[in-house]
């Protein structure tokens, strides 16, 4: 197992992820913030903590997208997934949506996630946060408008992303 | 995170066969299905490959098209099957209809019979999925999860609830089906209605208290789920008159204003109003009968999502 990004190296990049969407969305007057179930919620969980202390007084719309019945494996997958929560409890209609997620790998969650985000309404624009990039691996034609961190890991390898409030601690790490 | 679980069992034949995880798995699934119901998009794709046959060889108002909305929400291709009309009425088999039906590439059967035990029948003889919306006087499943969800919903949860199940207990599959779902949930169940309604060794066999005074069981309750009188499936006289009955066994204003508390009343339909439920009873706060018809559809989702990968 492999260290990419210690507690340090994970919380500044978050910070400057949330520093690169304000230099694009400013005020966030007409921007809402979507994270993807089940593991890319705890990035957007901080980028929306750091935005609120960053933008004091701003009202950022923020909500959780499952994407379990838009999956393309529902009968060709190893099993069933069971659901989580989606709770999108405003309108996206003319909004710019940034959607979040934890890792980049073959694009196909990110393809489910915006025919799901499409079934709420017809957004003016969608952007993809990912806090870890794995070029090289896409299926899709899918690449992220923000990235934390690019790596080059090969198929056999797992990149994993650590949560102090899920796994105890906060670090990315690389399983051969 | 991603839990990956399937059900225990490759068809929903009774809630008999179901564990409790069965069960909890249906109702968190559902909860997801309920969400999607409230979007401006009330539809999924999940099962854009699957085809779905309705087969009903007995009426139905609300299964039929709550199992057909659950479908279609899915993103299912649907079929629907009557009985009447069809070459049943020419003599063709049970077998034969759905074996027919299955060669045009069908993966899923919904099924309602009026003879017990006719879809475990079928599921010896063909090997899709196959979900059982009602089938004589045993069991009728998906009644009892959405009952038992609506429970959960509006008591948030059902375990240690007292649940009273009223009226024509003898030929009612909602009965059964409802005291098997809320026995594995835990709950408590009191089975009350005139003693030739009532089937003799319910208490031992199946673990339920047995009451033949309304007030008594209602006084006990959090829930009364009260049932119709099944008349086309009785075929002797087994109370006076529906006068007498409802007299004796109604449920109305005036007996739920006499008890020392609110209780939750259900009733699955149809509603003969007047006979077991007053009107009053039936479209008053207290009652949560159209709660249950929503929530039949997101429950049906989920056993539908669940078993369709016919794994």
């Amino acid at each position: 197992m492999k260290s990419i990004l210690t507690d340090r190296q994970l919380a500044i990049t978050i910070e400057r992820l949330s520093h690169q969407l304000i230099e694009n969305h400013l005020d966030f007057s007409n921007t809402v913030i979507v994270g993807l179930q089940p593991r890319g919620i705890y990035l957007s969980d901080r980028i929306y903590h750091n935005l609120q202390q960053l933008l004091p007084g701003t009202d950022i719309p923020y909500g959780k997208i499952d994407i379990t019945f838009y999956r393309d494996d529902y009968k060709s997958g190893k099993s069933l997934h069971v659901p989580n929560e989606t709770d999108i409890d405003f309108s996206i209609d003319n909004k710019r949506v940034i959607l979040i997620d934890d890792v980049l790998y073959t694009g196909r969650t990110i393809r489910s996630a915006m025919d799901a985000l499409l079934d709420f309404g017809r957004p003016s624009r969608v952007e993809l946060l990912v806090l870890i990039d794995r070029r090289f691996s896409r299926e899709l034609p899918i690449q992220p408008d923000y990235t934390g961190r690019t790596i080059d890991a090969i198929i056999t390898e797992r990149v994993k992303v650590l949560w102090k409030e899920r796994d105890g601690k906060d670090e990315v790490v690389l399983i051969a | 995170m991603h839990l990956r679980m399937s059900l225990s069992v490759k068809h929903l034949l009774g809630i008999r066969d179901l564990t409790r995880q069965d069960i909890e798995l249906i109702f968190q699934t559902a909860d997801q299905f309920k969400e999607v119901l409230q979007r401006p998009i009330k539809k999924v794709p999940t099962l854009r490959d699957t085809t779905i046959v309705n087969v009903f060889f007995e009426n139905s108002t609300r299964t039929r098209i709550s199992f057909e909305l659950a479908e279609k929400r899915l993103g299912a291709d649907v079929v629907n099957f009557s009985a009447s009309g069809s070459s049943v009425s020419k003599g063709e088999t049970l077998i034969d209809t759905v074996n027919n039906i299955l060669s045009m590439k069908v993966d899923m059967v919904v099924m309602r019979h009026s003879a017990t035990g006719a879809p475990h029948f079928l599921s010896k003889h063909i090997n899709v999925p196959i979900v059982n919306a009602g089938d004589g006087i045993n069991e009728h499943p998906t009644q009892a999860l959405l009952d038992a969800f609506s429970i959960r919903e509006k008591l948030g949860g059902v375990e240690g609830k007292k649940i009273a199940i009223c009226g024509d207990i003898m030929h009612s599959r909602v009965a059964l089906s409802n005291i098997y779902c809320l026995k594995k949930l835990g709950a408590e169940v009191t089975v009350v209605g005139p003693p030739t309604l009532i089937p003799k060794h319910i208490a031992q066999a199946l673990d339920v208290n047995v009451s033949y005074n309304i007030r008594e069981a209602l006084e006990w309750a959090d829930v009364a789920n009260v049932l119709r009188i099944q008349l086309e499936r009785q075929n002797m006289p087994l109370f006076s008159s529906l006068r007498e009955y409802s007299l004796a066994y109604g449920v109305n204003r005036k007996l739920l204003d006499s008890l020392k508390k609110d209780i939750v009343i259900m009733h699955p339909g149809p509603i003969n109003r007047g006979v077991e439920l007053s009107s009053d009873v039936a479209d008053s706060g207290q009652s949560i009968i159209l709660d249950q018809v929503e929530n039949g559809v997101a429950t049906r989702m989920a056993v539908l999502y669940l078993l369709g990968r016919n794994e």
